[in-house]
C-alpha cells in the first residue's frame, strides 16, 4: 500500500519535473516535514496559552486603580501593536539575546544560551498576541455591568474574587469571537520564526525546495494545506467552546 | 479610631450627620437616625432625594465625605475599614436583581459562602436548599437567572444575600423594575423576613408595604429626613407641608 503510494509520487515527479512530491517518496524529506509540523504545533500552543495568560492578566492590571500600573499596561500593548512582529522577533533573538547567560551544552564545550531560538519564539509572539488580547478582554470586561460587579462587592467579594468569578466568566463569554480571530493570526505569524531559524514548517518547507527545486509547488501547496488544517482545528475547538459555554436566557 | 464593643441594646446602625457629595452635588446634607436590631425601617422620598446614596453608604458601596455609620459599632467612614467585616454584617438587595447571569439560581446562593467565607460546599449547599425553599423557590434551583422572572430572580437575590447570615438587610427599591403581578411575591418574602426578626432598612416606593411592614418610617427629601415616625402618625398625622404633599401624590 505504502509502496504503491511512494511509486506513484515518484513516477508523477519523473513524468512532470515540476511536480516532485519529494517528501512522500523520500523518507528525509518527510522527516523534515514532520519536525516542521511538531514545531509550527508546540509553537502554536505555547504561544496561544502564554498570550491569552498575558491578555488575563492584563486586562485585570488594566482596571488597577494605580495610574502607574495602568500605564505599564498601556504602554506594553501600544509598544507590541504597533509594531512588525517580524521585527520584535528580530530584536528579541538578536538583541535582547545578547544578554541572556550562556550555559555548557550537552557536549560539554560548547556555550548554549538559556534561552533558545524557539524560546525567544514563544516569548515574542506570545507578547505579540498578548497585546490585542488584553485589548479583546477589556472590552468583554467593559461588557460586564458594573451593577454585577457591584453585587459581588456587597457579597464580600475581593477585587480580585470578583475579577476571577464573576467579570472574567462573562468577559470571556463575549470576547470569543474576536480571541477567535487574534489566534488564528497567532498561529499563522508563527510562520515568521522563519528569521531566527526555529525549525518549523515554513523553515523546513524553504530548506526542501532550496535543495530541489524541483519540490518547490508541491511544498508549498503542503504548507497551504497544513495550515487550513490547524487554524481549521483551532476554529472548530472554539466554537466547540463558545457553545459548551453559552448560557442558557443570556446574551444571544 | 477605638472600635467600642456593641451590644444588641445599642444601635445596630447607627447615622450621624452624614454628608455626601457627587462632585458638586451634594446628595446627602446632614442624615442622622439609628436602627435598634429586629427593627424595619422603610425610607420614602421622592426621586432624586438620596435614600438609595443612603442605604449604599450603609455598606460602604459609596463613600460619605463626612458625618459617621456604624454598623455594630464597626465605623464605616474609615479608609482603613475591613469591608470583608462589614459586608458579612450587611446584606444587599439590588433593584435591578444583579444575579451572576452564569451561575444557577443555586450557585448564585452558594458562591459567596464558599468562595468568600471558604465555607464547606456540601453544608452550603444544605442551606442554600433551605433557603430557596424559604424563598418558595423549588424545583428553580437549576434554574439560569435569564431563565427566570424579575420577581423569581430577585428572590435568588434574596436568599443569595441570606446565605451570608447577615445581621442586617438592605433594600434599594427592590420591587420598582418588577411587574405588579410579581410585586407581590417578593413583598411576601421580605415579611417572612422581618416576623423572623431580621433588621430591614428598605427604600421603598410601596406606600401600602411599608405602612404595614415598617416599625419606623423616614421621608427624606434634597438630602435631607424632612419627617419620620412611626406609621400610625406618620401616614396619619404628617406635620411638614411636603410629607403631605408627597403622600397626597402617592396614595
Amino acid at each position: 500500500m505504502l509502496e504503491t503510494f511512494t511509486e506513484f509520487f515518484r513516477q508523477l515527479a519523473d513524468d512532470y519535473p515540476r511536480w516532485n512530491f519529494i517528501f512522500f517518496h523520500e523518507p528525509r524529506q518527510w522527516a523534515r516535514i514532520v519536525k516542521g509540523f511538531q514545531h509550527t504545533i508546540v509553537l502554536s500552543i505555547a504561544c496561544v496559552f502564554f498570550s491569552v495568560i498575558i491578555g488575563v492578566i492584563g486586562a485585570w492590571m488594566q482596571s488597577s486603580p494605580s495610574v502607574w500600573v495602568r500605564r505599564i499596561v498601556q504602554g506594553y500593548i501600544q509598544f507590541f501593536r504597533n509594531t512588525p512582529p517580524f521585527v520584535q522577533l528580530l530584536f528579541f533573538y538578536f538583541a535582547l539575546g545578547q544578554f541572556t547567560p550562556s550555559v555548557t551544552g550537552p557536549d560539554g564545550w560548547t556555550e548554549v544560551p538559556i534561552i533558545s531560538n524557539i524560546g525567544w519564539a514563544i516569548i515574542s509572539l506570545s507578547l505579540f498576541a498578548g497585546a490585542f488580547n488584553v485589548e479583546i478582554f477589556r472590552s468583554g470586561i467593559e461588557a460586564v455591568p458594573e451593577s454585577t460587579q457591584e453585587a459581588a462587592s456587597a457579597l464580600g467579594f475581593s477585587r480580585l474574587q470578583t475579577y476571577i468569578d464573576v467579570v472574567l466568566p462573562l468577559a470571556f463569554r463575549v470576547s470569543l469571537p474576536a480571541l477567535n480571530n487574534n489566534l488564528v493570526n497567532l498561529v499563522k505569524t508563527t510562520t515568521q520564526a522563519i528569521a531566527i531559524a526555529v525549525p518549523e514548517l515554513l523553515y523546513q518547507s524553504v530548506s526542501i525546495w532550496s535543495d530541489y527545486p524541483s519540490a518547490q509547488y508541491p511544498t508549498m501547496i503542503l504548507l497551504f494545506l497544513s495550515f487550513i488544517f490547524l487554524v481549521g482545528i483551532l476554529v472548530f475547538g472554539m466554537s466547540r467552546w463558545e457553545r459548551a459555554m453559552r448560557i442558557p436566557g443570556y446574551g444571544g | 479610631m477605638p472600635q467600642h464593643a456593641w451590644t444588641d441594646d445599642q444601635p445596630i446602625v447607627s447615622i450621624k450627620d452624614v454628608h455626601k457629595s457627587f462632585g458638586n452635588l451634594e446628595v446627602l446634607k446632614g442624615i442622622s437616625m439609628d436602627v435598634m436590631k429586629g427593627e424595619v425601617i422603610c425610607i420614602i422620598g421622592p426621586s432624586g432625594s438620596g435614600k438609595s446614596t443612603l442605604i449604599r453608604c450603609i455598606n460602604a458601596l459609596n463613600d460619605i465625605q463626612a458625618g459617621s455609620i456604624q454598623v455594630e459599632g464597626l465605623e464605616v467612614n474609615d479608609k482603613d475599614l475591613n469591608k470583608l467585616e462589614l459586608r458579612k454584617k450587611v446584606g444587599m438587595v439590588f433593584q435591578q436583581y444583579n444575579l451572576f447571569p452564569h451561575k444557577t439560581a443555586l450557585e448564585n446562593i452558594m458562591m459567596a459562602p464558599i468562595k468568600v467565607l471558604k465555607e464547606n460546599p456540601v453544608e452550603v449547599e444544605a442551606r442554600a436548599r433551605g433557603l430557596i425553599t424559604k424563598v418558595r423557590l423549588e424545583g428553580k434551583e437549576g434554574a439560569y437567572p435569564g431563565e427566570l422572572s424579575g420577581g423569581q430572580q430577585q428572590r435568588v437575590a434574596i436568599a443569595r444575600s441570606l446565605a451570608m447570615n447577615p445581621d442586617i438587610m438592605l433594600f434599594d427599591e427592590v420591587t420598582a423594575a418588577l411587574d405588579p403581578e410579581t410585586v407581590k411575591e417578593v413583598l411576601v418574602t421580605i415579611q417572612d423576613l422581618a416576623e423572623d426578626g431580621m433588621t430591614c432598612m428598605l427604600v421603598t416606593h410601596e406606600m401600602g408595604f411599608a405602612k404595614e411592614i415598617a416599625d419606623h418610617i423616614y421621608f427624606t427629601d434634597r438630602g435631607v429626613i424632612v419627617e419620620h415616625g412611626p406609621p400610625a402618625t406618620f401616614f396619619d398625622k404628617a406635620e411638614d407641608p411636603r410629607t403631605r404633599e408627597f403622600l397626597s401624590q402617592i396614595l
